[in-house]
């Protein structure tokens, strides 16, 4: 049995094989990529109608991909791509050889499905173990994964990485916080998985409950599906004596595990022998310079389900120069902290102001202008809808009033799934521009 | 004998009643009385003005959301447990208040207060009936002193 002492310091681990092309010399990981660039488009290019007709209309063939800088030459593909070929049109291979979907998260409108191979899950797999590597989790950690486990990406993900890892998973998914902490006590565990502003509730109940995380073998955490800051890892450190690293990842390209942070917690290194960034202008598509910052656009090089040829992430980002302190060749990408698009996360769940706007119509046709306003306190993302009064809706009894705020809140709750504070406004107070109002007012520091 | 109230939405937020106290200047109209309610969020401001339409107009037109309701002005003894007698009679007729304020000024040793009802004809029926004086807008704008 180890001690305490060396569980925190995160020795007695080692090397995992599965993260030896993290180290891959230069030229071996470009020939590598271009292999493997050259398999997938192909497999695009015969198995999906609409690769092979934004091909066509590019005048390119898988014959013109000769080395991974060639990638340029293809069509971009969007998430509005995966909506419209719901539910399976882009899957390239035969149902018979997909042995898994996953869905978005999205509760109103169809979802955006993806499909996975079982070489697709073990690539998966793999990436979640390089991303445990990373952090300096091993064999013999205990992982308590409270990411939600279904649909979401996130539960599962980590649960065949810790697995594959060689470490004790816990399925225990998100929800009931005292029994978190409690498990988190009896089974030692080692190792949490979540998102970081419900690790921050969590570390907030277990003072209430007058547990101290420090007096607890916890000494990792893995923390993403939703932007977080620097302020708020040192807070979570500071507050539970663990290592806050952050994680990359998202469904459209394969889930949780497409870059992590190493132990320099310096950027995510990108898995980019199975998923190759390029980071573009995300007004024209153009590349942007060495360094530059813009939008990060992926290609999946692996995946046989469903591959993704230059997926627009609407990520904004940058890729570092500079090679790494930790010896690991794949590049890094500075962590998320705000996307191109209107969408945004909170407490994990992404949203569309559109959405919001259908929560309020729903109870009331004649409210059209809201304003969203996220917030963080205490580091836990909030988010307030505030909606113009109309004198349709507006009521001298004080009853009325807040009788309608509790309705749209609980129609927001039931569309999002999550709570959202509803603010009555006067009319003409929320901002417009150019006729159109400004959606979202992003305050949380990124 | 029922009375037209102006209610505005209003925020909570610093300067919101000047605006309406501008509008209402502007068009000339005067506020009888008022009555402010608050939450935690929003304000209703309640006005009895000399002319409501004309208030409305003037309110709407510098973009405030405007209600108007019918409610009754009953008058009272201003002598200690006048309130109480009057709210004895609305509680015997079984008649649910929303909510009251009162007048800043009466006649003859009597009070007004505004009552908002849930049912205001119904209500002013029974009140009559038991000889509460239901005072109508005319008679209020001269108590006012015609202003």
């Amino acid at each position: 049995m180890t001690n305490l002492a060396s569980i925190k310091a995160g020795t007695g681990g080692g090397f995992h094989p599965a993260s030896a092309p993290d180290y891959l010399p230069d030229a071996q990981l470009r020939d590598l990529q271009t292999q493997r660039l050259k398999r997938i488009v192909k497999q695009a290019y015969d198995n999906v109608a609409l690769y092979r007709r934004r091909m066509e209309e590019l005048n390119v063939t898988p014959d013109d991909i000769h080395s991974i800088d060639d990638v340029v030459k293809l069509p971009f593909t969007n998430k509005s791509d995966l909506r419209d070929n719901y539910p399976f049109g882009l899957f390239a291979a035969p149902m018979n050889e997909i042995v898994r979907v996953h869905a978005s998260s999205g509760t109103t409108g169809k979802p955006t499905v993806v499909a996975y191979t079982r070489e697709d899950i073990d690539v998966w797999s793999n990436s979640m173990v390089r991303a445990f590597a990373c952090y300096g989790m091993h064999s013999g950690d205990i992982i308590q994964n409270a990411y939600g486990y279904g649909l979401f990406t996130g539960g599962l993900g980590a649960h065949y990485g810790g697995e594959a890892l060689g470490a004790t998973v816990i399925p225990i998914s998100g929800g009931n916080t005292d029994r978190q902490i409690m498990i988190m006590k009896d089974f030692s565990v080692t190792a949490i998985c979540c998102t970081p502003s419900y690790f921050l509730h969590v570390l907030e109940r277990a003072q209430e409950m007058g547990v101290d995380i420090h007096d607890l073998p916890l000494r990792a955490g893995v923390f993403g599906a939703e932007p977080w800051t620097e302020s708020m890892r040192d807070r979570i450190e500071a507050m539970s004596g663990i290592k806050a690293y952050d994680i990359y990842g998202l469904s459209e390209i394969i889930g949780p595990g497409v870059g992590a942070e190493c132990q320099a917690q310096d950027g995510l290194h990108l898995f980019e022998d199975h998923f190759y960034p390029e980071i573009v202008n995300p007004e024209t598509g153009e590349p942007c310079q060495p360094g530059e910052e813009g939008e990060l656009v992926l290609t999946t090089l692996s995946k046989m389900a469903m591959p993704m040829l230059r997926y627009r992430t609407h990520d904004i980002t940058c890729i570092y120069p500079e090679t790494c302190s930790c010896g690991r060749g794949i590049r890094r990408i500075r962590r998320i902290g705000r996307r191109s698009d209107d969408m945004f996360i909170i407490r994990g769940v992404n949203v569309f102001p559109s959405q919001v706007e259908t929560a309020l119509l729903a109870v009331e046709e004649t409210m059209p202008h809201y304003q969203i306003i996220l917030d963080r306190e205490k580091g836990l993302d909030r988010m307030e809808v505030q909606v113009e009064v109309t004198a349709d809706v507006f009521s001298d009894k004080v009853r009325a009033l807040e009788g309608l705020q509790n309705k749209l809140a609980k129609s927001l709750e039931h569309t999002l799934g999550i709570h959202a504070n509803v603010r009555l406004v006067e009319p003409h107070t929320i901002e417009r521009s150019q006729g159109k109002a400004r959606r979202v007012i992003d305050r949380r520091e990124m | 004998m029922k009375l037209k109230q102006l209610s505005l939405f209003l925020e909570n937020r610093p300067g919101q009643l000047v605006q309406a106290a501008q509008a209402l200047k502007e068009a000339g109209v005067n506020i009888l009385t008022l009555s402010l309610a608050d939450t935690e969020q929003f304000g209703i401001l309640r006005l009895i003005v000399s002319d409501w339409e004309k208030g409305k107009r003037a309110l709407e037109a510098h973009q405030c959301v405007v209600n108007a309701a019918d409610v009754a002005a009953l008058e009272v003894s201003d002598r200690p447990g006048g309130l109480a007698e009057i709210l004895g009679i609305i509680e015997e007729c079984g008649i649910n208040i929303e909510y009251m304020y009162a007048f800043t000024f009466g006649r003859d040793g009597k009070a007004i207060l505004i009552f908002r009802f849930e049912e205001v004809d119904e209500a002013i029926a029974k009140l009559q009936a038991r000889n509460v004086n239901v005072i109508g807008s005319v008679e209020l704008f001269e108590l006012s002193g015609g202003r």
